[in-house]
């Protein structure tokens, strides 16, 4: 059973990169939006360096955040509108595993991408190395608590034909933890100050959505298939 | 036991137990909230620093207690309607969002007033008045889930599965607006740090006040069950009857 387990977790995990391999501008679009939405700032705040590396964390944090909640609505979307989402739940294998899984791909797609692109968006704020490896650290710990928290909100709205919006009003709220400790985590280094209990703070609530997020979401899933 | 509670889930049970309660919160709440108001606003001294100002806690205090209060309400029958299915705990989960919102919406509005002559400004990104503005999200964001389904039932399990979400949640944002505040800079304003050392002549008409919202709480929180079980069993013969008798 658990090997058979293990192997629907691989098939799924397979099946989702398969999609998005077909259908690049679903996970693409976000990550461009993350670039260029933060390019928006300097264009409208000014040159200015001391300022612009003051307000680089969080701006950078905000939009990364943003782009998370865009690429939210697409996460479950097309299985429940073919009907395999359905066919998950039907299946023998642990339905809060196959939707964790789902949610991984979601942020290998979209989350990894960021903090990949992170030091790009530092150099145009003009944060030095240390910083924006801070930046990338907290990101990485960061963004997967946003995939996790934000699928709830997703599997909540999927069964709405104007879900969208609503994810946003939903998903937010949850969001500001996040936000305030990956943010003030690269201010506060910037200012020399210890980062250590920023970090743990984050890789705490980490820890806490991975173990609790995915039976919410397959909760809410159930709720939105009936 | 089991029977009572089981025959109460059923909303036209649960309607008529509800009517039946009214009167003993309607009528407390008009009496406390008249003499905690008179004794809070005309009988209790003035503060000797915020002078009359400082009235507004009789009313800000209750309302922000309650922002909370509501919202553990709302959670714990929304847990009841995911366990158990029942309608009754739908019924009052979907009550109490726009009363938990009014009651965060009041206390942030008054919160709000009281700050303008005390700290000079209408808003301050204090740790209370942020994670009470999350609040107020949260309460919204849950209003907004449950108008987005036609299907009531539908919308129940979405929405009784975010409030659970969202009670987890509080505390986590609770504290990281705190940690986030402390972490930033020393405190430059102090919310009433003196509370412990209120007087008896302060404190008295703050607690009838706060009794007075709980139970007017409770009697708005009735009638809101009443009216959305009359909703959604319109087509039911015992509510056309009751409509007859209205």
């Amino acid at each position: 059973m658990i090997n058979n387990s293990q192997h629907a977790l691989k098939t799924q995990l397979w099946r989702d990169f398969t999609l998005a391999a077909r259908n690049k501008s679903e996970w693409m679009n976000p990550l461009l939006f993350f670039v260029f939405a933060a390019i928006l700032f300097p264009l409208g705040i000014g040159p200015d360096t001391t300022i612009l590396k003051q307000i680089a964390p969080g701006i950078i944090w905000v939009v990364a955040l943003l782009a998370a909640l865009l690429s939210l609505d697409s996460m479950f979307r097309s299985d429940y509108e073919d009907g395999s989402l359905e066919q998950l739940t039907l299946s023998p294998y642990p339905f809060a595993a196959l939707v964790f899984t789902k949610v991984s791909v979601h942020w290998l797609l979209t989350g990894l991408p960021l903090i990949l692109l992170a030091p790009l968006l530092a150099t145009f704020f003009h944060l030095d190395g240390d910083a924006t490896l801070i930046l990338m650290q907290t990101l990485l710990l960061g963004t997967p608590v946003l995939s996790l928290v934000g699928a709830i909100g997703s599997a909540l709205t999927v069964g709405l034909k104007r879900g969208s919006m609503l994810i946003s009003l939903l998903v937010l709220p949850l969001y500001v933890p996040v936000l305030i400790f990956g943010a003030n985590a690269v201010s506060a280094s910037t200012a020399g100050l210890d980062i250590s209990g920023h970090m743990m703070l984050i890789a705490s609530l980490l820890a806490l959505s991975i173990t609790l997020a995915p039976l919410a979401t397959a909760a809410a899933l159930r709720a939105s298939i009936g | 036991m089991l029977q009572t509670i089981t025959k109460l889930a059923s909303l036209k049970n649960f309607y008529f137990f509800c009517g039946k309660l009214l009167p003993w919160f309607a009528w407390p709440t008009l009496i406390l909230m008249v003499v905690g108001l008179y004794w809070g606003l005309v009988e209790a001294p003035a503060d000797y620093q915020q002078k009359d100002s400082y009235r507004i806690i009789f009313i800000h205090v209750p309302a922000a207690w309650m922002s909370l209060f509501v919202y553990m309400v709302m959670a714990t029958s929304a847990a009841a309607s995911m366990i158990w299915k029942t309608k009754a705990s739908e019924v009052v989960a979907n009550s109490c969002a726009p009363i938990g919102a009014a009651f965060t919406f009041l206390a942030l509005a008054t919160g709000s007033l009281w700050g303008k002559p005390m700290w000079g400004t209408w808003w301050e990104w204090d740790a209370r008045l942020t994670s009470e503005l999350v609040l107020l999200f949260l309460y919204l964001g849950y209003m907004a889930l449950q108008s987005a389904f036609e299907d009531k039932r539908t919308a129940a399990r979405a929405t009784s599965i975010l409030a659970i979400v969202g009670v987890v949640n509080i505390p986590i944002i609770h504290y990281s607006v705190e940690w986030w505040f402390t972490l930033h800079q020393g405190p430059t304003v102090q919310l009433l740090k003196n509370k412990q050392a209120m007087d008896t002549s302060m404190l008295i008409p703050l607690l009838i006040m706060a009794t007075a919202f709980k139970f007017y709480y409770v009697t708005v929180l009735l009638m809101r069950s009443r009216n959305e079980i009359l909703e959604r069993e319109s087509h039911s013969k015992w509510v056309q009857e009751e409509k007859e008798r209205l």
